[in-house]
């Protein structure tokens, strides 16, 4: 194989630190589709999610339980003619909805999955988290203008007013988390991805319990700040749909239309991402510390296989459940082959979790050491998706006065103060 | 950077981004001030303010480039683009501009001209002194890219609990923007 390819194999840092363009392209290729297909299960899991909340069924007809809803809603989005308002803008409504996506899938490239499962790694790593996903209001804005009709315009600038006020609370819990990365030998913090993991590595504690209360403070203004600045209910002012009809993308349909919906999705995992890796210690299993034996370690390396194994028994107990009508056969088949499907994903991830069980530095090995750090680090951020469905269904949407109150003169004015005390209980420490 | 230093890594730093940055930030420039629609000349804007950025990622100063884009392409713009939404585009497009500023604006756009030209026909004397020695230590070798965060808040607020050469100068200009903040707030409300 040519050595472009080689020359990365074995290697412990991220493509992009490591100079392989091939592998970083690979690995980016990899995020994309991997964030698309999150994307149409997390579509999938809220409409279902949802409808239990409301004791309804949701999506049933489309596949066994609307397993393959989200595919048939893509293939009608595709199909669908594309509209574009004659009175709108014709060029900012085309590239409105490719500013959103853009920013929202750019932020990837530093995400850190695990210490060498991420495209690579930046001095500035949070910075430009922060910055580029920024970027992301600007598309809200500029569609809700360029449709020129009332209703975008005022969920545009609602959306925008409320993204500028909660990136300020927003800001000041990031910094906060920032300072605690001092905490070591040198006194020098860092704004690198991979960095702020190691520094709770090297701490021994996750920064969400650090200097308790301050850490745990401080990720409640994050998590809250988080959903108004992804414009998800309670604080989703900017399409609230009983005074907006849509908000700000009411005049968009098809294609453009699922484009919005990907960036929402893509900017809410990558957001949330932002959040694990700060505060609830990025790829690391619990308890690296305490339960650090090889024993433990090969334990929790089993959990990936075990996941999947679950989710395959739920599965298989669905078939069994099916009513056995002859309309019902073709769906059972289909469910059956589903939980097969889980089921044999479930054997090689255990397969691999017993040949690497050796802590050394086999294929084997290393291959289950980065499944391990992958998972943990999405089971994380599939905890915080399921608590975006979860606030959507609980909350009713807040008044856009009430929205700017808490976040100016609630959130802003208690970051700040965490901020502070932060500083003083750190400088007092060391 | 020397290539033979890490192989297998181009450097970032190849003409052929700097030409494309640097184009792009003028056309950006250009289409801001020939555009008659205001959001579109913010756009354009945008553009311009992206590309410096990319002209600082590749000046070594990933810093300043992060908070290019995080201040002026995701805050300040969003500002101006909330405000221009409010005015009635559709009018003030179709408005003459009634005043006769282009001379002096060109005057000023000479003389910048011909600053840069100057500049750049004497720049070696600026760099080099008569023997050809360089004038200051080679700044890319402290400022490298792995540690220009670093860098900076060593300049800003001081190492080792010694004041940084900047400190001061840096509080104060905090302090007079939170002072031109609270005028701001004091002056549109009449009851505080």
């Amino acid at each position: 194989m040519p050595n472009f390819i080689m020359s990365y194999l074995g290697s412990t840092v991220t493509p992009g630190q490591a100079g392989s363009q091939f592998w970083a392209l690979i690995y980016v290729l990899v995020i994309f589709a991997g964030v698309s297909l999150i994307v149409v299960c997390m579509n999938w899991l809220e409409r279902k999610a949802l409808a239990h909340f409301q004791i309804r069924l949701g999506p049933m007809r489309v596949g066994p339980h609307g397993l393959l809803q989200p595919i048939a809603d893509a293939l009608k989005l595709m199909l669908k003619e594309d509209i574009i308002p004659t009175e709108a803008d014709q060029f900012v409504f085309w590239v409105a909805p490719m500013i959103g996506l853009i920013a929202s899938f750019t932020v990837y490239i530093v995400i850190p999955f695990g210490p060498s499962q991420a495209v690579t790694d930046m001095n500035i790593g949070i910075l430009f988290m922060l910055g580029v996903s920024s970027l992301g209001a600007l598309g809200i804005i500029v569609a809700g203008w360029s449709s020129n009709s009332h209703y975008p315009l005022l969920g545009a600038l609602r959306s925008s007013a409320q993204t500028v006020s909660y990136e300020i609370a927003m800001g000041m819990t990031v910094i906060s988390a920032i300072l605690m990365t001092s905490m070591n030998a040198t006194g020098t913090g860092t704004l690198s991805m991979l960095e702020i993991v190691r520094a709770q590595q090297q701490q021994g504690i996750w920064f969400i319990f650090k200097f308790f209360p301050l850490g745990l403070i401080a990720f409640v203004i994050f998590a809250i700040a988080m959903v108004a600045e992804t414009n998800r209910a309670p604080f989703d002012m900017a399409e609230a749909e009983s005074e907006l009809t849509a908000g700000f993308h009411t005049e968009y349909s098809g294609l453009r239309w699922s484009l919005f919906m990907l960036a929402e999705y893509a900017a809410m995992i990558a957001i949330s991402s932002i959040g694990v890796t700060l505060w609830l210690g990025g790829w690391m299993r619990p308890f690296p510390n305490l339960l650090h034996a090889p024993a433990w370690d090969f334990i929790f390396s089993l959990f990936p296989g075990l996941t999947f194994g679950g989710l395959a028994a739920i599965a298989f107990i669905g078939t069994a459940r099916m009513p056995s009508h002859s309309f019902f056969k073709i769906q059972r088949i289909g469910l059956a082959l589903f939980a097969a499907l889980l089921g044999f994903i479930a054997l090689l991830l255990l397969v691999i979790a017993v040949a690497g069980r050796a802590a050394d530095t086999s294929v084997a090995a290393r291959f289950s050491e980065g499944i391990g750090n992958v998972y943990w680090f999405l089971l994380k951020v599939a905890i915080f998706m399921y608590l975006f469905i979860w606030y959507r269904a609980t909350w009713p949407r807040y008044r856009f006065d009430q929205l700017m109150q808490i976040g100016w003169k609630v959130m802003l004015p208690i970051s700040l103060g965490v901020l502070m005390l932060t500083a003083i209980v750190g400088v007092i420490v060391s | 950077m020397n290539p033979a230093a890490n192989p297998g890594m181009l450097p970032v730093a190849t003409p052929f981004f700097f030409y494309l940055l640097a184009g792009m930030a003028i056309a950006g420039g250009l289409a801001v001030i020939t555009r008659r629609n205001a959001v579109h000349s913010a756009l354009a804007l945008i553009v311009t303010l992206l590309s410096v950025a990319g002209l600082y990622l590749m000046l070594y100063a990933p810093f300043v480039a992060g908070v290019q884009i995080i201040v002026y392409a995701g805050g300040i713009m969003v500002l101006f683009l909330f405000v221009i939404m409010l005015v009635n585009v559709e009018i003030s497009s179709k408005e003459r501009q009634f005043n006769r500023m282009w001379p002096l604006g060109l005057a000023g756009a000479c003389a910048l001209l011909a600053l840069f030209m100057s500049a750049f026909a004497k720049g070696k004397d600026l760099f080099l002194d008569p023997t050809g020695k360089p004038r200051w230590p080679d700044p890319m070798v402290k400022l490298a890219e792995g540690s220009n965060t670093q860098q900076v808040a060593n300049l800003l607020y001081g190492e080792a609990g010694r004041m940084g050469p900047y400190t001061f100068a840096f509080e104060i200009a905090s302090l007079l923007l939170l002072v031109a903040i609270l005028g701001a707030v004091i002056m549109t409300k009449k009851k505080i």
